[in-house]
């Protein structure tokens, strides 16, 4: 299973990439850039989205089977999820669980690319959950 | 060859011996003439001497390298120990005393300074950076010359024997000059200093001198206490960039303070030698170094340090950002951007160890992380996962607990939370109201319990942290939670449950409450209210039209009396937790009121088998009630869950219910005046429960909770509990009230007796039953997580 993550900043700049890598990979990043469209769309819709906001962007590939996922915090970080399956509301909780002990952690500068060790493994281990 | 493991004093003296016979000064080989003299003044015959020249590798090699002369040194000391030279017994022979040299070779005490300036000379030849003793180590072990002492190194610095561990480069000789500094050398006597276990690990005499990847080991097995003095420069001058340059100037720093207490040194050589195998632990002088960093910034060596203060002071160090960012994400525990005294000396140690050279490791190290109370998540390996049992410094490990619980405790965010609760609950006290509150808070957590965990951070509950849940949960403004709640349970929980049985039956009692100078109708006011009241909480029906406000009323003798028949009845089993849920209250224990609300949990312990689930019930319900936010939290989350889906129902009832409670000791004292409160509630628990397909008035308790036992276990939980305590409000409520007629108070006293007597035994049995489906409803919890944790291959970090 090919899956891609993206972690995009509230000024729609990436924080934090990776997926694994196959041919798809420009694809992926191609995707995910489009879909900040539909997120932007999404959250113009004034619904009282208080809560952590999940979108299911549907297929945007009829081709392939993958479904683009969207994820969006309360301080408009988005996490953008290309993969094969569902059960994304976990891995999203995770991913977002992570992202606020990145947050937590002093040295790090909100804008900052995320290099934190431990935000890596929380990705990989959902890659590999996934694939 | 294989590593040489010595003691403090094999090593003290064996490198003693090695500057002696270090005549050119080479500080890596010794010279050959020397050496056969000592081999010969260790009255050994020649044979010997040759077998052990032999086995030490020095006819391989042709010279005397430091790692060949101590193997040399100790093989003299197996041979005249009388075992047979062979070179497994030089690790294998424990307690060897120390070869012995006839006199004139025997270089003890009486360091001729050259030796010590050879030393320091030697020192110079040292790569990589020596860690300079860490600050506020009295002692420095290092035997260096100061170079030029640049550094401001705390003279007072005792540096550990360790110092090898801080260069991968240095060769092992290091330690031994540092510590032929020390006079303490047993001249051929071992007593003076015990032989702390292995010594360090000498894997270099396997390998060349210069034993660089050994060398890692070797250090490694030493906790790199000697960059604290580089973090002091860090902090004075920022000069860490010359650490490497540092380096031969630390260690001739170190020489000068050498003559320090031998005391002193033999500590640091012990807790060395104890803590070599694990390169993470902290000693003591480290970590009271550590801890006076920590006070500079916070006082309070059980508050916290923010994030911004730790990073400037972190900053300082020179390290990279990503590597604070790293270490940080290391030490912070609780993930609370905040450290504790633990975390921080723990990111110290980590800061310490970079700046020596050493990687970050993946994981905390466990001597590293923040101990924690019947922790049994910190079973968590670090780095070394065998060494951590290892010789541990108990020395170091008790120090560290004891002031890592208190902030420990403090940290865990329910304590924070409970706290503000146990706030709220003791400015609303007045004696009733106190009174009610903890009846509430304790008796709604049980359903709840039962179905939902609380906060998921506390998987692992201290148990004083369970302890101190149960106390707030009690509402208790006690100053000192757990003592004064464990010496009073016993005779609260059981006034509590007596009163509560005795309220419950009677209806009239809740309306009695006020009116009869019954202590049983103010108590099943109290109860029915409290119980009731939880529900209504979360309901939306504000009808205060319901139970009868708790009467201030205290009934010592009634309820003592009750309270007493009610002990041989329902013996309180789970005790001291219930006790201490139900102890609470500041009301004196007559006071029958705070033993009404917690009445209905605490007939659940009654159980016969209720112990068990009692206790988990309790803590459970403790937690619970601080932490509904998070109940709210999970329920969210459960709600998207698809897979936690039926749970989120019976949760959402819980977290209702729970809600309830926490509201509860600021809402209850509002409402418990109203009689009305109770209807309401059980109006409210009423439609809740209804939607579960039962009637939770009218009927009997029993029918109904059969009813519900057929349908999905944890929302039966919920519903018997709410029904039951809607049933007992209704039945209160039904009840007609006791007018309160002064003139027929014995009249009404006895008939309300009956009622309760009634309500009583209907609880009891409520209450086992309910007992019962709550510990399945545990298991089965228990089971779906397991499910739950199988299916999520990935841990959340």
């Amino acid at each position: 299973m090919a899956m891609c993550i993206v972690v995009i900043a509230k000024e729609n700049y990436p924080l934090y990439i990776r997926s694994t890598p196959t041919e798809y990979t420009l694809k992926f990043y191609y995707m995910v850039h489009t879909s900040l469209d539909v997120v932007d769309e999404i959250s113009a819709m004034g619904k009282a989205l208080v809560y952590q906001r999940e979108l299911y962007l549907g297929l945007f590939y009829p081709t392939e089977d993958y479904k683009v996922y969207g994820y969006m915090t309360s301080s408009k970080v988005k996490f953008v999820m290309v993969v094969d399956s569902s059960n994304t509301a976990l891995i999203f909780q995770k991913l977002h669980n992570s992202y606020t002990d990145v947050m937590c952690n002093p040295f790090y500068n909100p804008g900052d690319r995320i290099q934190s060790r431990a935000f890596d493994n929380t990705v990989t281990l959902m890659m590999i959950q996934v694939c | 060859m294989e590593g040489l493991t010595l003691s403090d004093a094999e090593q003290k003296y064996y490198s003693d011996l090695f500057s002696y016979c270090d005549i050119e000064s080479t500080k890596k080989v010794v010279v050959n003439g020397r050496v056969l003299e000592l081999f010969r003044a260790a009255q050994l015959p020649n044979d010997v001497v040759l077998q052990i020249m032999e086995l030490c590798g020095a006819t391989r090699l042709g010279y005397f390298g430091r790692s060949q002369f101590y193997i040399a040194l100790k093989l003299v000391a197996v041979a005249q120990s009388g075992f047979p030279l062979r070179v497994e017994s030089i690790n294998t022979v424990k307690d060897l005393p120390l070869p012995r040299f006839v006199a004139s070779k025997n270089e003890q005490e009486p360091r001729p300074a050259a030796s010590y300036s050879s030393d320091s000379e030697n020192q110079g030849s040292y790569s990589g950076g020596v860690i300079p003793p860490p600050p506020g180590r009295g002692q420095v072990k290092k035997g260096s010359v100061s170079h030029d002492a640049v550094q401001p190194r705390p003279s007072a610095d005792q540096q550990e024997p360790a110092s090898p561990v801080v260069s991968p480069q240095q060769s092992p000789p290091t330690s031994p000059h540092t510590w032929r500094k020390h006079n303490r050398h047993p001249s051929g006597g071992n007593g003076e200093r015990p032989l702390a276990g292995p010594g360090p690990f000498w894997s270099p005499f396997a390998d060349s001198q210069s034993g660089s990847a050994a060398g890692d080991a070797v250090w490694a097995g030493h906790s790199p206490p000697p960059p604290q003095e580089n973090w002091v420069s860090f902090a004075d001058t920022p000069p860490t960039s010359t650490l490497l340059s540092m380096h031969p100037a630390s260690v001739q720093d170190q020489t000068t303070v050498r003559t320090v207490a031998s005391a002193t040194t033999a500590n640091e050589i012990r807790r060395q030698s104890s803590s070599y195998d694990d390169p993470w632990k902290i000693t003591d002088e480290q970590r009271q170094y550590y801890v006076n960093q920590f006070k500079t910034i916070q006082p309070d060596l059980n508050g916290f340090i923010p994030g911004s203060a730790a990073k400037e002071f972190f900053t300082k160090s020179k390290l990279p950002i990503l590597e604070l960012s790293h270490i940080w994400e290391l030490s912070d525990f609780d993930k609370d951007g905040a450290l504790t005294l633990d975390e921080f000396c723990a990111a110290f140690h980590l800061v310490v160890a970079r700046k020596n050279g050493y990687d970050l490791p993946e994981k905390l190290p466990e001597s590293l992380m923040p101990k924690l109370i019947d922790l049994e998540d910190s079973a968590d390996v670090g780095d070394q996962p065998g060494e951590v049992g290892y010789s541990g410094s108990p020395a170091e490990a008790p120090p560290s607990k004891s002031p890592s619980m208190p902030s420990l405790n403090q940290t865990w965010p329910e304590l924070n939370q409970s706290s503000e609760q146990w706030e709220t609950f003791s400015e609303r006290s007045s004696s009733s109201q106190t009174l009610t509150q903890f009846d509430s808070n304790i008796a709604p957590a049980d359903p709840d319990t039962a179905i939902v965990h609380p906060v998921p951070i506390r998987m692992t509950p201290s148990k004083i942290h369970m302890q101190e849940m149960e106390l707030k949960r009690t509402g208790s403004d006690l100053t000192n939670p757990t003592s004064p709640l464990l010496v009073k349970p016993p005779d609260l929980s059981e006034e509590n449950k007596i009163n509560s049985s005795v309220k419950f039956p009677s209806g009239n009692t809740v309306a009695d409450g006020y009116s009869s100078s019954d202590s049983f109708t103010s108590d099943p006011e109290q109860i029915g209210s409290s119980v009731t009241r939880q529900r209504s909480h979360s309901g939306t029906s504000p009808d205060n039209t319901a139970p009868p406000p708790p009467p201030p009323r205290p009934q010592p003798s009634h309820s003592r009396s009750s309270s007493l028949d009610m002990n041989r009845t329902f013996a309180v089993t789970t005790g001291q937790q219930q006790a201490g849920v139900v102890a609470h209250p500041p009301a004196v224990p007559p006071r029958p009121q705070p033993s009404q609300a917690p009445g209905p949990s605490v007939h659940r312990p009654v159980d016969a088998d209720g112990l068990i689930t009692h206790t988990s019930t309790s803590p459970q319900q403790i937690p619970e009630q601080p932490n509904f936010a998070d109940f709210s939290q999970f329920e969210v989350f459960a709600a998207s869950n698809v897979t936690e889906e039926q749970d989120g129902d019976a949760e959402k009832h819980p977290e209702v219910l729970l809600v309830e409670k926490a509201s509860d000791p600021a809402s209850s004292l509002r409402v418990a005046k109203t009689d009305s409160k109770i209807e309401d509630k059980t109006a409210a628990s009423a439609p809740a429960n209804m939607s579960k397909g039962t009637t939770p008035l009218a009927p009997p308790p029993k029918p109904v909770r059969r009813r519900l036992k057929s349908e999905d276990e944890l929302r039966p939980d919920v519903d018997e509990h709410t029904q039951k305590t809607g049933v007992l409000a209704a039945v209160l409520a039904s009840q007609p009230s006791i007018p309160r007629s002064v003139g027929k108070d014995k009249k009404a006293i006895q008939a309300s007796i009956r009622r309760n007597k009634e309500t009583n035994t209907v609880l009891a049995r409520l209450n086992s039953e309910l007992q019962q489906q709550l510990k399945d409803v545990l298991e089965e919890r228990i089971s779906l997580e397991v499910q739950l944790e199988q299916l999520r291959p990935f841990s959340h970090l």
